[in-house]
């Protein structure tokens, strides 16, 4: 039992100065995200069928299409990265918030290298 | 913390019902929740029968007929009877609202009356608003600045100045914007909640007032402020027509505003 004051139990340990900087990265990303998906769909629907791997490669080496397939990546990523964030803050408590929370910002960074080493290492012709 | 089911002591039991006299001539059920901490038991919802035609238009004429005629036992907050102290505000139909602003006719079928949602319960359909009112008093809700006061005037507004809280000033602080609120209800010990934060707006757009930074740095957190996503449904329960969802909104644009 504790006999904090309601004022006391309310104010805690302050504000964290923080959260500005993530809503607007948050909306920067999916502004970002609306021309870079809407280019992505339609290059992929006019692709000759996603099976013909010459084709794809062909598109993918493109110099073009791999930096927006990068800023694509780059996007959606960290925007998936706040905004599951923001779910995981919302639902979850105590030590299984904050290994979430390290788990999730790791497996972004991952999924984000692993994509950029993807898109560089078929644009410069390591993998033909 | 999300909870998705009640805690087995707050599952709520069929309870009486109290039929209408014989020569009621235009019967209305309420199922009202009830609750005494005494007793030991779950709460029950109880059904009362009232023949609209000897009874006010209001659901809060209705509530204090039943206590009146019925059952001295029902316990409810009530005040002005005219939506000016906020102390009526209950969960009636499935929305939070004000019991004495609300007609009886404007409900169809049966009236269920609740607490306000997610509250700690004292007693029926009294909830326990002791971190709400903290709450409110955790932004400060006064006006803060170093210009003196004129020795011989009050401190000016023009009539725009004015008209910027106008509306957020109408507050009457019921509570029936933040217990509508689901992320007031999964993280209440930490955010503020619509009806604290349109009060801090209030303050931040007063000209008179000169601790604007200041009050923008106690509401920059992630849980504080930006728990809101913008769901609002603070902006539909509110009785007063008054609009929590666009105060943080402008509160969040400010925020980004000053480090552009």
């Amino acid at each position: 039992m504790s006999l904090k004051s309601p004022l006391g139990k309310v104010l805690g340990s302050g504000s964290a100065r923080e959260g500005a900087g993530h809503w607007w990265a948050q909306r920067l990303t999916a502004l970002a995200m609306v021309p870079l998906t809407l280019w992505f769909a339609f290059s992929l629907a006019g692709l000759h069928g996603l099976g013909n791997f010459g084709d794809v490669h062909a598109w993918i080496v493109e110099p073009l299409t791999g930096i927006l397939l990068i800023l694509l990546l780059l996007s959606l990523l960290y925007h998936s990265s706040l905004g599951l964030q923001v779910v995981v803050e919302d639902y979850v408590r105590g030590w299984l918030s904050v290994a979430t929370l390290i788990a999730l910002r790791f497996i972004h960074i991952v999924l984000a290298v692993a994509g950029i080493y993807s898109v560089v290492r078929i644009s410069v012709g390591v993998y033909t | 913390m999300a909870e998705f089911t009640l805690p087995a002591n707050s599952r709520v039991r069929q309870g009486v019902t109290h039929k209408a006299s014989p020569d009621a001539e235009q019967v209305k059920r309420f199922k009202v929740y009830r609750y005494d901490p005494d007793s030991g038991e779950n709460p029950r919802l109880d059904t009362y029968e009232i023949d609209t035609a000897k009874c006010g238009p209001m659901v809060l004429d209705a509530l204090i007929k039943i206590k009146n005629e019925i059952d001295p036992t029902l316990t409810f907050r009530r005040s002005c009877r005219e939506g000016i102290c906020g102390s009526c505000a209950m969960n009636i139909a499935g929305g939070n609202t004000l019991a004495c602003t609300l007609s009886i006719d404007d409900i169809k079928g049966d009236v269920a009356i609740y607490p306000l949602p997610h509250m700690p319960v004292v007693k029926d359909l009294v909830p326990d608003l002791t971190i709400f009112y903290a709450q409110y008093a955790s932004i400060k809700p006064w006006l803060q600045a170093r210009t003196p006061a004129p020795p011989d005037s009050e401190r000016l507004q023009s009539k725009e100045d004015q008209e910027l809280i106008n509306l957020p000033s109408a507050c009457i602080l019921c509570a029936c914007c933040s217990t509508s609120c689901p992320s007031y209800w999964w993280n209440s010990d930490r955010y503020l909640g619509p009806a604290a934060l349109m009060a801090a707006y209030r303050w931040l757009v007063d000209t008179r007032d000169e601790a604007t930074g200041e009050r923008l740095d106690e509401l920059e957190d992630p849980f504080r402020l930006y728990r809101c996503h913008t769901i609002m449904n603070c902006t539909s329960a509110c009785p007063k027509d008054l609009n929590p969802a666009r105060a943080i909104a402008a509160t969040k644009r400010m925020l980004a505003e000053r480090r552009l």
